[in-house]
């Protein structure tokens, strides 16, 4: 296989490791906010079964809830649901692997969404107490307060860690091959198995790098742009 | 009739009682100075009167009304309170500008966000309360761009905007070295008017001597004395006040 083959066929995986990182992002940076929110309730259940949540989530290896998403339905209720939706979808429309996916989807986009809750609630609960009482002073309501003072503050404090986060999940994302589900490293084994190829296990690494070099010069940007106030 | 008429407050945070009964009443244009040491409840008077704390007994009432009424505590709705709010303007120690904002726009959100106006109303209201507080050099300027008697002074013409009844300044220059102090205690001077009532707590008894009409002198959560400058600084009846007042007299 010549290079730009490989280069091909593990662009082919990258595509499915950009699709988990973006998804990932899209739902779980949203979701990551009702957390937050639950995690600092006056109602001391909602709080402690929030906490208890994050805990577990962030407790236990994103491979492991993997398998946990992947294989419970089939093992618990004798229905398995994502490998269901593998056939149909293979059989019906030629397209390999969704029920897979979505398993990952669901298993990425609640451990994240759990570490983004985390960063939130930590960048919400730095606010200093005289921001909202200038808020409440000056008569504006508790969601104008949040929404016109205290969220601008909060994203310029948030996007450090969160960049962190970003960071990380596009490593992650390997991790679907645990399930078999074809990202750029699975590809990359697939070469080694039936071509003899190891090269291409480590040119793998380029992609991500690449990816990683252009992540850091957008949210270097995002940082920059928030730099005209300090708080 | 009395601009503000405050009863009998009390407040208590847990088993510390901080307020023991306050009452005083206040004219329209009168300038009110408190003064005594840190812990005497000040601060927490100036809160309650701007429902940052709630009272547990004791009344406030604004131009002959009763706005406040410590039975009320437990069923105010949120609503209610930010109605009652505006009756007073609240000028805090560490300022709390919005940083995100400009000094203009600080001082533009709240009558926008509460449509005290027209878009071309308000900004020109807000022009003249800077112009006033002497920064239009700095409209565009953020806060972190200002040093903090500027800040301050933004700080004072954000609490004028909403034209409050009553403003009253927490400690406004203790974070401020002594050449701000004078340029903010200047501002606050200039606001004094037939139509503007202030209630100052301060430290700097200089200050509170000149510009106030009525002076308290607060200590261990009552008014230990209460009367015109003159009265309070010449001829004080308490000891407690007389100690107060050698002691911050005393030559270091």
């Amino acid at each position: 296989m010549s290079f730009s083959e490989v280069t091909l066929f593990l662009l082919d995986g990258f595509k499915i490791s950009l699709i988990i990182f973006a998804v990932t992002l899209i739902f779980g940076i949203p979701l990551g906010l009702p957390i937050a929110f639950c995690s600092m309730s006056r109602f001391k259940l909602v709080k402690n079964v929030s906490k208890v949540i994050v805990w577990i989530v962030r407790g236990i290896p994103l491979m492991l809830q993997i398998f946990i998403i992947y294989y419970v339905p089939g093992l618990l209720f004798e229905f398995p649901l994502f490998s269901n939706i593998d056939k149909y979808m293979y059989i019906n429309y030629g397209i390999a692997d969704s029920g897979r996916i979505i398993a990952v989807l669901i298993a990425f986009t609640i451990n994240y969404a759990c570490y983004f809750s985390e960063i939130y609630r930590g960048g919400i609960e730095s606010i200093p107490k005289g921001q909202y009482e200038a808020g409440y002073v000056l008569g504006l309501t508790k969601s104008q307060i949040f929404k016109k003072i205290i969220l601008k503050q909060v994203i310029k404090r948030i996007v450090p860690p969160l960049s962190n986060e970003i960071i990380t999940l596009i490593k992650d994302t390997a991790l679907a091959n645990c399930i078999m589900v074809c990202e750029i490293i699975k590809q990359a084994k697939e070469l080694a198995a039936t071509k003899a190829l190891v090269w291409p296990l480590f040119y793998t690494g380029v992609f991500y790098l690449l990816f990683v070099g252009l992540l850091t010069i957008i949210l270097g940007k995002l940082e920059r742009k928030l730099d005209y106030f300090r708080s | 009739m009395s601009v503000l008429e405050v009863k009998n407050i009390k407040k208590s945070f847990g088993k510390l009682e901080v307020l023991k009964g306050i009452s005083f009443s206040l004219e329209k244009g009168e300038v009110l100075t408190i003064i005594g040491s840190s812990g005497s409840g000040k601060t927490t008077l100036l809160r309650c009167l701007n429902f940052l704390e709630f009272a547990e007994e004791g009344t406030i009432m604004v131009n002959g009304t009763e706005i406040y009424n410590g039975e009320d505590k437990k069923t105010l709705k949120d609503e209610e309170i930010r109605q009652k709010r505006l009756h007073f303007g609240l000028v805090f120690q560490s300022f709390n500008l919005f940083p995100q904002y400009n000094v203009l726009e600080n001082v533009t959100l709240a009558p926008t966000l509460l449509k005290m106006g027209t878009t071309e109303e308000i900004t020109q209201r807000a022009l003249k309360l800077i112009e006033r507080v002497g920064l239009t050099e700095k409209l565009n300027s953020y806060p972190c761009e200002l040093s903090g008697g500027q800040q301050q002074r933004v700080a004072i013409a954000r609490a004028l905007a909403l034209e409050p009844d009553i403003l009253c300044f927490d400690e406004p220059t203790s974070a401020l070295d002594p050449e701000l102090t004078g340029e903010v205690l200047k501002v606050i001077k200039g606001l004094k008017s037939k139509d503007s009532t202030m209630i100052i707590v301060t430290h700097e008894m200089e200050f509170a001597k000149n510009v106030s009409d009525k002076i308290i002198f607060m200590a261990d959560g009552v008014i230990e004395e209460m009367g015109t400058p003159k009265e309070v600084f010449e001829n004080p009846k308490s000891t407690k006040t007389r100690n107060f007042f050698s002691k911050s007299m005393e030559e270091i």
